[in-house]
């Protein structure tokens, strides 16, 4: 630590310091860390500034200007994801399962370069014996399914019929032959007809090949190196391969992150994936609100939605409960346990018409009768 | 096999549905079957739908047959002779009526020169596209469809000589137009709907350029000498109806002046205009308060024996006074029986209205303003010739809009209002706009409808030269009068002690939540409190048992039931709809019990 700017350590942070040492000049560097504390004191909120409230309005308002203009990207060889105002909400809400799960798989050096990623993506792309069958024969008789397989497909997805043969006998209960291009699968018991049509459906859905959940794959060039982009999420078994770039392949899927990685990573996904929505939309919400917001949503150890379930239902006061949605729900329970309200928030001190204490109604100060 | 609907359930089945259509169809100009009956063949669902029901929209189109139309000009001979009648043509078999769904199998010419062997109609003038109203637009194909939709929407809502006998209707909220004119620029519409004898609007000069600002936003000046003559003028008509009703027990309503023992007798005051019936003397000026039919009702509930016994004839009053904010001169009252046998007292309220900033005048293209100023004679603009215009129109309502019929029009009166002569304006069949020009170059004019003008303050010339001409301008019945409301103190709700709602009861203007969370941000916690003052009340709180206490005016003290005299009991500032939750909470069986602390 320079000796000139021992002084301002306590009033500044780390990074700030840094920042200073590296930039300024030497002989202005006394000059420069005063005009730093001046800058970043005025840039702190002040005490009783209602942060939660300017928040809900920043995006609230911003919020209003994106339900009129949706953006439809036609013909774009992008997979459809959802963006806007829905997208807006679901991440807000905390939803455990989001409408369109997406992948960026990020590749570890020399398979980014663009050879072999093709097979690579395919590698990862879920196949069922339904997606490479050509034929289905249900033989009633002998209580029986022979389905023909596509050779074709088979080949390009590197499948070997046994492959097909040891996925279909583990999940399944019935017994499994291949033959050429053919699998049969025959029922172990006598049973009825019903049975042979559910092994049917069951087989189908038989995974041979790839990662649960990913549906759909995608290779795109991005700044000279190529990445996986797939519809359908499963993080912890992607980064279990040995070619993908453990740290920077994510997901859109917060609450997958949030089991992954912790409540940390959670957080900054929220921040990115809202963020990405505002940038899209090419609004114009300052980052810190959107700080504000992750921050409620993750404070409590688990991802909680913006919602009557969620942060709404870990606020104190009964009558600012009661006030969102829902408001007989938790009066009752309020009775019934004999909840005591002590008036410390907002809406609440609005209700009864007693200063809010927020803004000027903060400072207790009474003045001295003498 | 093709599926046959009648009127919309399913009657059988035809070989081939095209061929079936084209055979009722056949039959129908025939006269075998009735003509109020439509086909439809619909092809990609394979079905046949004949309607006869009543209620369909069905419009006119001429017969063709080989690229011929059927309507000849012996057929139009006969016509102007008064030979043949419309239903004559129909029956012929040369015009017929298509309902929406019919003319889906057809192919209509939009004209003559159109006509080609696939046709199947011919339209018999292109206005017969659109109804009423929206034929009234002149100049109409020179306009964006939506305007042409607006247009039409503003003139059913503009002012204009309603009916004949205004004097003697005892009509529900109507307005009637001063001087009401013809226009200049017309369609044949007017003429077959004989707007004449109903006009809605005055022809006015009008300039399309600003004024001080005043006009932006669509809002529009007006000149006050113009308004002086007549302009815009016109007469709001209010009835009071009032009805003696009978009562069980042979009791009923009397119209009369009300005694001053009578329960809720008003003031002396406000019963000075009642002659000795007890209803208001015609040319009576009245005002907010003033009765105008004096009337008083036997008592609510009868069962409430000391009233029945003690006095037996104390009545109630229950006179019809004016509104708040309302004023004018009694019109008209008629005394009379209805059905029941009831005597009935109808009085009418007229009011003169002139027209003030805040008026809504629109021309017919759909270009409405509210008045924005009222500026004397004297001060407005002129042209090189002398005209002042009436109505000063800003030019940034027209390029967005695209309402090139508002500037047709506007040319177009100018030429009809110095030639004297009317200027047809039919939609599709119009005058050229290059003979207006042509003509009012020759009227010694510029050819695109600008003059030179003067600022009326200064007497300078202006720089850019003026588009000035006449149009057709309506007044719209949304008049400030009707709509202007403020409230500083007023009345309140009974049961939540908060101002009432709404222009008819006084009502507050609500702050709501949104509208609170501004305050709340900007962290102005002692305004937020000031404002929602509205229903504040100081309640005694006992602190032992934390219930609401009784205040004892007589001992000044007040006192708590449950826990006696010597309990602790301290007054609390609240709002009153949390009293009232508060009370709600008893009433429930829940406990809400208020713990008292010191806030500093």
């Amino acid at each position: 630590m320079k000796e000139e700017i021992k002084e301002y350590e306590e009033k500044l942070n780390a990074y700030l310091i840094k920042e200073l040492l590296e930039n300024a000049p030497q002989s202005k560097l006394k000059k420069a860390a005063k005009k730093t504390v001046e800058e970043y004191e005025s840039a702190k909120v002040d005490p009783g500034e209602a942060v939660g409230l300017i928040c809900a309005e920043s995006i609230g308002e911003q919020g209003t200007q994106m339900t009129l203009d949706t953006f439809h990207f036609a013909g774009v060889a992008e997979m459809n994801v959802t963006m806007g105002l829905p997208r807006l909400i679901e991440i807000l809400d905390g939803r455990k399962e989001i409408t369109t799960p997406m992948m960026e798989i990020f590749l570890k050096h020399p398979y980014s370069t663009g050879k072999n990623v093709k097979e690579l993506a395919m590698e990862l792309k879920q196949t069922t014996i339904g997606d490479i069958a050509k034929e289905y024969s249900l033989n009633i008789a002998d209580m029986k399914i022979q389905i023909i397989l596509n050779e074709q497909k088979m080949k390009n997805l590197k499948i070997t019929i046994s492959q097909v043969g040891k996925a279909a006998e583990k999940l399944t209960k019935a017994k499994i032959t291949t033959e050429n291009n053919m699998i049969e699968a025959k029922l172990k018991d006598n049973q009825d007809l019903s049975a042979l049509y559910a092994l049917k459906e069951n087989i189908h859905d038989v995974p041979v090949k790839g990662i649960k959940g990913i549906r759909q794959v995608l290779t795109v060039e991005r700044n000279g190196e190529f990445l996986i982009i797939t519809a359908g999420s499963n993080l912890k078994k992607v980064l279990e391969l040995e070619f993908v770039d453990t740290e920077r392949t994510t997901t859109n899927d917060i609450y997958e992150i949030s089991k992954t990685f912790g409540i940390e990573a959670a957080r900054q996904a929220i921040i990115n994936e809202v963020m990405r929505v505002v940038e899209a939309q090419g609004l114009n919400i300052d980052i810190r609100h959107i700080l504000l917001v992750a921050d409620t949503m993750t404070v409590s150890g688990e991802v909680k939605g913006i919602t009557r379930y969620g942060v709404v239902s870990e606020k104190s006061s009964v009558l600012a409960r009661a006030s969102f949605e829902t408001p007989l729900k938790h009066l009752i329970n309020a009775t019934l346990v004999g909840e005591i309200d002590s008036l410390n928030s907002v809406v609440e001190n609005v209700m009864l018409n007693q200063l809010i204490p927020v803004g000027t109604g903060l400072p207790k100060l009474k003045v001295k009768n003498d | 096999m093709v599926d046959v609907y009648l009127n919309g359930l399913y009657f059988g089945e035809v070989q081939n549905g095209e061929a079936f259509a084209k055979q009722v169809r056949e039959e129908r100009r025939k006269g075998v079957l009735s003509q109020n009956v439509n086909v439809y063949y619909n092809h990609e669902m394979n079905q046949v739908l004949i309607e006869s029901d009543k209620g369909r929209v069905r419009r006119p189109l001429i017969i063709v047959r080989d690229g011929m139309a059927l309507l000849t000009d012996k057929h139009i001979k006969q016509l102007q002779k008064n030979e043949i009648t419309w239903t004559d043509m129909i029956k012929q078999g040369v015009i017929e009526l298509l309902d929406a769904a019919e003319e889906e199998n057809m192919l209509v010419a939009f004209d003559e020169k159109e006509l080609t062997p696939e046709h199947t109609h011919l339209e018999i003038t292109p206005l017969t596209m659109l109804g009423l109203v929206t034929a009234l637009v002149p100049y109409g194909n020179y306009t964006q469809g939506a305007r042409l939709s607006i247009g039409a929407k503003n003139q059913k809502q503009s002012i204009g000589f309603y009916a004949a006998n205004f004097p003697v209707r005892m009509d529900m909220d109507v307005n009637l137009l001063h001087y009401p004119q013809s226009p200049i620029v017309r369609t044949i519409a007017h003429d077959l709907s004989e707007f004449d004898k109903h006009p809605a609007g005055q022809n006015v000069i009008v300039a399309i350029m600003s004024y001080k600002g005043y006009n932006i936003e669509d809002a529009i000046i007006l000149n006050k000498g113009s308004l002086d003559r007549g302009l815009g003028r016109s007469t709001y008509f209010r009835p009071v109806i009032v009805e003696e009703l009978r009562y069980s027990g042979g009791l009923m309503d009397k119209v009369s002046i009300p005694d001053k023992e009578v329960k809720g007798y008003k003031s002396e005051k406000d019963y000075r205009l009642l002659e000795n019936d007890g209803v208001v003397f015609v040319e009576a000026k009245v005002k907010e308060e003033d009765v105008v039919i004096g009337k008083v009702s036997p008592p609510r509930f009868l069962s409430s024996l000391e009233e029945y016994s003690l006095a037996s004839n104390i009545k109630r009053e229950s006179s019809v006074s004016l509104k708040h904010g309302e004023e004018g001169i009694i019109d008209f009252v008629l005394i009379s029986e209805n059905e029941e046998g009831n005597k009935t007292v109808q009085v009418r309220i007229r009011d003169q209205r002139i027209p003030e900033i805040g008026d809504k005048f629109v021309s017919r293209h759909g270009q409405k303003g509210v008045v924005g100023l009222i500026v004397p004679e004297q001060d407005m603009p002129f042209t090189a010739s002398g005209i002042i215009p009436d109505i000063i129109f800003s030019p940034h309502s027209i390029p967005s809009r695209m309402t090139v019929s508002h500037l047709l029009e506007s040319i177009g009166a100018k030429v009809g209002a110095i030639s004297g002569r009317y200027v047809d304006a039919t939609i599709f069949d119009c005058e050229p706009e290059e003979k207006i020009r042509k003509e009012l170059l020759e009227l010694g004019f510029a050819e695109n409808g600008t003059e030179t003008m003067y600022d009326g303050l200064t007497g300078r010339r202006m720089q850019a030269r003026i588009f000035v001409g006449n149009m057709y301008y309506l007044k719209l019945k949304h008049m400030v009068a009707n709509k202007i409301h403020s409230r500083a103190r007023g009345p309140i709700q009974l049961l939540t002690r908060q101002p009432t709602e709404g222009r008819a009861k006084e009502g507050g203007l609500r702050l709501g939540e949104m509208e609170k969370d501004t305050f709340v941000a900007h962290g102005s916690a002692l305004l937020l409190k000031e404002r929602f003052d509205s229903d504040k009340t100081v309640v005694p709180v006992c602190e032992e048992c934390g219930v609401i206490a009784i205040y004892d005016a007589f001992k000044e003290k007040s006192t708590c039931p449950t826990c006696g005299e010597t309990a602790e009991i301290n007054d609390v500032e609240m709002s009153y709809a949390f009293k009232l939750i508060l009370d709600e909470f008893k009433s429930l069986g829940v406990y809400p019990r208020l713990k008292l602390v010191n806030k500093y």
